[in-house]
């Protein structure tokens, strides 16, 4: 029993992190409709950078509670100068050329995110310092520590924040409306190009959040980490239906637990045949079953539809 | 975008080629009437596992380097040594590019690839060129199956390796419930495969065996599903880039019990990405310490002022050129056809050990030492197999 | 004079057709001569690639499904070959095939295509109501779940040999000749790689030739008139489920096929080949050379191939030019630059290098664009 509750347990928390960075990718997706295959490369670059400022902060002797707060809003507004930057220089002037044309653009800029880090930050596994104290907590027979709790509780209270500004503030309804109708947008007065610069702005700076939590849970970071991460969160935001909030956080987290069942439980189930070996094999199948059903995700379609 | 500038970029990339493709060169001769030997090498150095490509490339160069140095004499002329480092990205197609490059640039041996997936397809083509190539570090058993004469390693093969890994799990750390993790690459599941039939054959029994990639970060679902087996030991074949990360989420699972990984996992990234949790991991290398061979202490301090602290290979790198070099100079002559027969029967004291290929070009003897991490550091625990070459 | 003038003249494109035949006959002893050995093997890894992004043409230019996982198909039609041409069945089940199998290239190949093709449909069938990204995204799952069978296909039956690979393929041979080494003919030498680049320039011609066929009968534009619009498509009577996964099955084909072709080439496969990165290369080639456009196809398929290497070779050279040392490590600054130029392709071209007649049209805003595509689809 306790083991069934520990693999759910890894399920939420490996969940939480694939929804952290699937909240990024489903808002721009619900503006623009395009699939930033940027977004793992730059949840990459804001963990790079917080531990790139942490390291040097510590190294100047800046209390550690300090240090990361600071590296946090640093790599925040980094990441968000960065989202910026991708968004003007290869996605805007690509709004009315064939919808495929953007998607090639995200992978270019993907290619060039990965090997700049490369660059900058070199070839080695970086290992993460650790700040805060990470206690474990038991209950059940089952262990979570201090910061993969926060990493759950990060993420619903991110996408409730995101469901604020979208749903209750003036920019949440400029955000829908280009959403829904980018021309009568305009034609109301709504600025589209500075609500698009500006999810693409908030998406980063969840990315950068993202990275540290992901570096901060497996105390690594490495120029590599956001290809097979942008990946799984895609997925998750298209289990949950792409576009909309509460769906990226509930594909997320159903990702994660049917790896970490999937992983789990293939051999007993099969009987041997299939291992864990078949985990993604097993996720994808899921996927593919839930779409079949329901072929615009779990929750249906983008952020304007949600009643 | 206007025809004049489609025109342009065409220009452009035409110019380029132009620039960058210099025909194969011809003369084996430099300016101060030097021999000039060109030696290939070929590893990853972009993706996921560049940082040990780098270090197989960083101690191939040294190598070469200090022969320059050195000024060696092949056949009675003075020889420059030059070195062609290529990236192959782990990918077999690529390794075939860049071994036909190699190929095209007239190099008299190669060094290379770090991976046996991309090794073995380029040694075909090394083959049908009669270039020797010298792996450092391919394990896979069907890198010297294919029964090509050019093909050597240095280092012991997953068979050898797995098989002292399996009985030094079962016998001397007297485990008796194994758990078996492995990454799903050549190497990673070649060599977990060797480990299970040898602990088998020793006695023990092996009570899981689950899976992941080497890029994945997170093994709390296959570890849980270990801990549900209570095992004794767990054995992860795979990098250290998993491995470390995977010591580390072990501990937070408050999983106790012994945690064992071959060579992919003896590097000092391993200790730095398990933190506390690296304390009392096994690990086996091929070869004998360094700290124990003659030369060995010397070339890591070397190596470690003029690049940074060696990840796993470089020694091995190291020892592939000096072999080769050694093989040119008995034979006198640093031409393939020439000095391929010396070197398939050469004896060399390297700094990993004594250096003979058996009759399909792999090490013979293959001494392996077993390591634990103690106060923060590799220690050697015991050397095993045939020959000690410390001996010597 | 544009070329598009110079083609017009009847007599001059045959002249221009014969002109161009004896150009790709001599190519790769021109590129022998200037460039050396190992760049003949790179265009022939090229035309491979040109195979394959004609396949996948099919499937995103011309019916419209974007497809994330082509790559497999690529798969399936090696290990096909790899099976049925080496000595791995003999080892695997001795008592089955005890001398091992090793059929004959021209069995082999439409074998494998066909393999192909069925997983073509088989991996269609689930897609049918899904549209533009959710299609992606399943095309993409299926990419990886057959990558991942075929790295783990070693237990409890060995299939595939796992992430060891299928070593010691046959090489292709012709009518007993074998095209793994040298042969003379008319007194010529010609080497292995030259051999491969005509086997592999008869098969890209042959799926030029398919395609065009296609694009120009009912199936092809039934296949636009999906992509334009499915509704109104099936509203006119089409039957969009069967054309759908006719697609898929084609472009499946031409991928099983070269992938044939390449394990016959490279005499190894092992599942690392067939990453989720080759899907979305191959998918660059497409869209970048001109979605739907033949021409523009294999533009972006040599282009795409031969950039990476080009690059290999030119970086460290251009540096020492220009900076006289190398400033920046070479493999980083190779890859970046290939980014770099992908973006910088399609910021200047969105509608691809050359793009399809009716997307030129769209793009230039032509009132009579409705018209004139009509008019294109039939002629």
């Amino acid at each position: 029993m306790e083991i069934l509750l520990q693999q759910i347990i890894n399920g939420l928390v490996q969940g939480s992190v694939y929804a952290l960075v699937a909240l990024g990718y489903t808002m721009v997706y619900g503006i623009l409709g395009l699939i930033n295959f940027a977004h793992g490369e730059v949840v990459m670059i804001g963990a790079m950078l917080v531990l790139s400022s942490l390291t040097a902060m510590l190294g100047w002797g800046v209390p550690p509670l300090l240090a990361l707060v600071l590296s946090i809003v640093l790599a925040m507004a980094g990441c968000m100068a960065l989202g910026y930057s991708i968004e003007r220089i290869a996605y805007r002037p690509l709004r009315h050329a064939p919808r495929l044309a953007p998607l090639i653009t995200a992978i270019g800029v993907s290619i060039v995110l990965q090997n700049l880090a490369m660059m900058i930050w070199g070839r080695e596994y970086h290992s993460f310092p650790q700040l805060i104290a990470n206690h474990p907590h038991t209950f059940g027979g089952a262990i979570i520590n201090d910061i993969q709790i926060i990493i759950f509780i990060l993420a619903l209270a991110i996408m409730a924040g995101l469901m604020v500004i979208v749903h209750r503030t003036r920019l949440g309804r400029a955000m829908r409306a280009v959403a829904e109708n980018q021309h009568t947008a305009q034609l109301m007065g709504v600025d589209i190009d500075r609500v698009i610069s500006i999810t693409f702005m908030l998406g980063s700076a969840l990315a950068a959040i993202a990275g540290l939590m992901v570096s901060a849970n497996y105390g690594l970071a490495h120029y590599y980490m956001g290809f097979l991460l942008g990946l799984k969160a895609f997925t998750a935001a298209v289990l949950g239906g792409i576009g909309n909030l509460r769906g990226a956080m509930l594909g997320g987290l159903l990702l994660g637990l049917i790896e970490s069942l999937g992983a789990g439980y293939i051999g007993d189930l099969t009987g041997g045949f299939f291992g864990s070996n078949y985990q993604d094999v097993f996720a994808f199948f899921v996927l593919i079953a839930v779409l079949v059903f329901r072929p615009s995700g779990l929750l249906g379609e983008r952020i304007a539809e949600r009643a | 975008m206007t025809s004049y500038s489609v025109r342009s970029l065409l220009l452009a990339t035409i110019v380029l080629t132009l620039l960058g493709c210099e025909k194969s060169p011809t003369s084996g001769q430099n300016t101060s009437g030097e021999m000039v030997v060109r030696i290939g090498a070929s590893a990853p150095l972009t993706g996921p596992q560049a940082h040990l490509g780098k270090d197989n490339e960083n101690g191939t160069r040294m190598a070469i380097d200090d022969a320059n140095a050195k000024g060696i004499m092949i056949g009675g002329r003075k020889v420059h040594f030059e070195l062609i480092s290529e990236d192959d990205q782990a990918d077999p197609k690529n390794a075939t590019i860049v071994a036909q490059k190699l190929v095209d640039n007239k190099v008299s041996g190669v060094i290379g690839h770090m991976n046996s997936g991309t090794s073995i397809p380029a040694a075909k083509i090394y083959s049908d060129n009669g270039i020797p190539q010298i792996s450092p570090s391919a394990t896979a058993v069907a890198y010297t199956a294919q029964g090509f004469k050019t093909a050597f390693r240095v280092m012991a093969n997953d068979a050898q390796q797995g098989r002292v890994l399996g009985e030094y799990a079962a016998k001397n750390l007297a485990a008796k419930k194994i758990a078996v993790i492995d990454d799903r690459t050549a190497y990673g599941q070649g060599l977990a495969d060797e480990f299970i039939k040898a602990a088998q054959a020793n006695g023990a029994q092996i009570v899981a065996h689950e899976y992941t990639n080497d890029k994945a970060m997170d093994f709390t679902a296959v570890l849980t599903a270990v801990k549900g087996k209570k095992p004794d030991l767990l054995f992860y074949g795979g990098m250290d880039a998993q491995g470390g990360p995977m010591a580390k989420q072990l501990k937070a699972l408050a999983l106790n019990l012994k945690f064992m990984t071959g060579d992919g996992g003896y590097t000092p990234e391993f200790i730095k990405l398990a933190g506390d949790a690296a304390e009392g991991v096994y690990a086996t290398l091929p070869g004998v310490t360094l700290d124990k061979m003659p030369g060995g202490k010397e070339f890591s301090d070397r190596f470690v002022a003029k690049y940074q602290p060696i990840q796993l290979y470089a020694p091995y790198c190291y020892d592939a050129v000096n072999v080769m070099i050694a093989a040119m100079q008995k034979a006198g002559s640093a031409e393939p056809a020439k000095y391929l027969p010396v070197l398939a029967n050469i004896s060399y004291d390297g700094v990993t050990a004594k250096i003979q290929f058996d009759e399909k070009g792999d090490l013979k003897g293959g001494a392996i030492t077993v390591y634990q991490v103690q106060h923060g550091q590799w220690h050697p625990l015991e050397t095993l197999g045939a020959s000690s070459a410390a001996a010597h | 004079m544009k070329l598009s003038e110079l083609m017009s003249n009847k007599r001059n494109s045959h002249i221009m057709f014969w002109f161009l035949l004896g150009a790709l006959l001599l190519l790769p002893f021109a590129t022998d001569a200037l460039f050396g050995r190992g760049w003949v093997r790179i265009v022939d890894f090229a035309m491979l690639y040109i195979m394959l992004a004609l396949g996948l043409n099919i499937v995103v230019g011309y019916a419209g499904l974007l497809d994330l996982g082509y790559i497999a198909f690529f798969a399936v039609g090696a290990y096909c070959y790899a099976l049925t041409g080496s000595p791995h069945l003999a080892l695997a089940f001795p008592m089955l095939f005890p001398g091992g199998v090793h059929l004959s290239f021209w069995i082999v190949l439409p074998m494998a295509a066909l393999i192909a093709g069925g997983f073509g449909v088989l991996l269609g069938a689930p897609t049918l109501r899904l549209r533009g990204d959710y299609l992606a995204i399943v095309t993409l799952g299926f990419g990886e779940i057959i990558r991942i069978f075929l790295n783990n296909l070693n237990a409890p039956i060995n299939l595939t040999n796992g992430p060891q690979g299928i070593s010691r393929i046959d090489p292709v041979s012709v009518a007993g000749v074998s095209l793994n080494t040298t042969q003379n003919i008319f007194g010529i030498a010609f080497p292995s790689v030259h051999l491969y680049f005509y086997l592999f320039l008869a098969f890209t011609a042959l799926v030029v030739f398919v395609s065009r066929r296609l694009e120009r009968s009912r199936i092809g534009r039934a296949w636009m008139a999906i992509r334009e619009d499915e509704i109104a498509a099936s509203s006119m009577g089409i039957n969009t489920r069967n054309l759908k996964l006719l697609a898929f099955a084609m472009g499946a084909m031409f991928g099983g096929a070269s992938g044939a072709l390449f394990a016959g080439f490279q005499g190894f496969v092992s599942p690392e080949s067939f990453s989720l990165m080759e899907s979305i290369m191959v998918l660059c080639m497409v869209v970048l050379g001109g979605m739907g456009n033949i021409a523009g196809v294999i533009l972006g398929g040599v282009l795409l191939a031969l950039l990476p290497e080009v690059l290999r070779h030119s970086v460290v050279p251009l540096q020492q030019a220009l900076f006289g040392k190398t400033l920046v490590d070479p493999e980083s600054l190779r890859m970046l630059l290939f980014g770099t130029a992908l973006i910088v392709m399609m910021l200047y071209r969105p509608a691809g290098l050359l793009p399809s007649r009716v997307r030129r049209r769209e793009l230039d805003g032509d009132e009579t664009a409705a018209e004139a595509s009509v008019y294109d689809a039939t002629h």
